[in-house]
């Protein structure tokens, strides 16, 4: 597997994996705000969120439809979807495009569910790698008590209650993230992760990640010919204020 | 009058079962002791008609019989006729989708189906999702993979039908050629009757090649409805009788 930019694609792509909890979604969306007021040719892209293939795996969560199989391929096809219809594009045309969660999330998740390695990987191997990915890492506790703090209600398939670890929504989502945590641990030195550690402040973490981002990235390159209009201020999302907006879980 | 046969139906023996690859996670193999019985061919071959054919018999025999289908699922059907029709997704996309679509079948139709010792009759199976993709240029190594989680069917046919004969049969069925199986998004011909032609015959080509490595039987479908069911039925009763 190769990355976009030993494909010869003019863009690149960062993404950002990690736990719920973690605060990647907070970091990367500071990267983006950053990369935008630099007047790079940003795109933004969040793992499932590919409008069409989305009311399928809603319904299918909600109705608890979903086998390790089906869930692991839906989201497989989600991400094709964005890959094909978004990414590439974008990628051709010389944008940086962040991504919240990559394949590996699948690689980590679907194989904590149950299903053969090679085969999640296999049906993946279509995307090419990531120029760069930052993997946080914050004590598994850590990430634990942001998402449980207010003891969300959790749903079904993000508390990994399809693998009956244990009746109880709250003990099975700290098996399953444990579980997750190890299967992301077990390929960080295969795919070249960036760690960083999710335990410091947001903004000594934002730092850190510019300052990789600007090194590995010649950012010049992709900067837009006329400048932007300013953009509409924008609100901090949910993701900005540290708490997971993922419903791909 | 005429007398009543009561002629006891034949318990199948139970296959060896495996799965194409990986399979599904979890599954007792030995557990399944239905048959599976797949029936491929292009939209005209008879495959319909085959399949309520064999249903019918299969019954009167005493055995219970379960369909499926392509797009058929409870989970991604509507989804996936709705992004077929609006034609918006990408290859890669349309073929997980239609993967999606397909495991859910499997595992919550045809799995349990055998497991309850049914008889499951696919009207098309991972053969033709496989050999549309591969007409439209995806990694033959990438699907054999994603189909790796399939169950091997205790038999699978082909009714081949020359490409001449189906425009024949499907415009005097609809008076028209679906854009899908006439394979309008390959860019072969603007003419849809061009395009039908040579979109089914690449199918076929396909379908020969893939019989080479997956071994099923193909069956001439040209001839008369009768005949065909005959011939199918006949190795449909040594497929049940086997050890």
């Amino acid at each position: 597997m190769k990355t976009f930019a030993q494909l010869g694609f003019p863009g690149r792509l960062i993404a950002v994996e990690g736990l719920d909890g973690s605060g990647k979604s907070t970091q990367i969306y500071l990267l983006k705000r950053w990369l935008e007021a630099e007047g790079i040719k940003v795109y933004f892209s969040e793992w499932n969120s590919s409008e069409l293939v989305k009311s399928a795996t809603s319904k299918g969560k909600k109705r608890e439809l979903l086998t390790p199989t089906t869930f692991s391929l839906i989201h497989a096809t989600d991400f094709a979807d964005r890959y094909e219809r978004h990414l590439l594009p974008l990628l051709r045309a010389g944008y940086v495009v962040l991504c919240d969660r990559y394949i590996f999330t699948a690689f980590a998740r679907d194989v904590t569910r149950g299903c053969p390695p090679d085969w999640v990987r296999g049906n993946y191997n279509f995307a090419a790698l990531p120029d760069l990915t930052f993997f946080f890492k914050a004590d598994l506790e850590v990430s634990l008590n942001r998402i449980l703090d207010g003891r969300p209600k959790l749903k079904f398939f993000e508390a990994g209650m399809d693998l009956r670890l244990s009746p109880d929504p709250y003990e099975s989502f700290r098996i399953f993230q444990g579980r997750i945590l190890e299967q992301y641990l077990a390929m960080s030195k295969e795919f070249v992760f960036t760690l960083m550690d999710a335990n410091e402040r947001i903004e000594t973490q934002q730092s850190i990640a510019r300052k990789i981002v600007s090194e590995r990235i010649d950012l010049d390159e992709f900067r837009r010919r006329s400048p932007l209009p300013l953009p509409p201020p924008v609100q901090p999302t949910t993701a900005a204020a540290g708490l997971e907006e993922d419903s791909g879980v | 009058m005429k007398k009543i046969v009561r002629q006891p139906a034949t318990v199948p023996s139970v296959s060896q079962r495996r799965f194409f690859g990986h399979g599904i996670p979890g599954v007792q193999l030995d557990d399944l002791a239905g048959k599976l019985i797949v029936v491929e061919g292009a939209d005209g071959s008879g495959r319909s008609s085959q399949i309520a054919a064999l249903v019918n018999w299969l019954e009167t025999l005493g055995h219970a019989t379960v369909q499926v289908g392509l797009k058929r699922s409870t989970l991604v059907s509507e989804e996936l006729e709705k992004a077929q029709n609006g034609n918006i997704l990408s290859r890669t996309t349309l073929s997980l989708f239609y993967a999606t679509d397909f495991a859910d079948q499997l595992e919550n139709t045809i799995l349990p189906a055998l497991r309850a010792g049914f008889i499951v009759l696919a009207d098309r199976y991972i053969y033709t999702l496989m050999a549309r993709d591969l007409v439209r240029g995806m990694d033959a190594a990438w699907l054999k993979n994603l189909y790796g989680m399939a169950l091997k069917p205790d038999a699978v046919f082909y009714l081949e039908v020359p490409p001449e004969e189906l425009v024949q049969r499907n415009l005097s069925k609809n008076a028209t050629l679906d854009y899908w199986e006439s394979g309008m998004d390959l860019g072969l011909s603007r003419d849809v009757f061009d395009s039908f032609l040579k979109y089914q015959t690449a199918m076929q080509a396909t379908f020969r090649r893939l019989q080479r490595s997956y071994g099923f039987t193909i069956v001439n479908g040209s001839r008369a409805v009768d005949e065909v069911t005959a011939s199918l039925q006949k190795k449909i009763s040594a497929v049940l009788a086997a050890k």
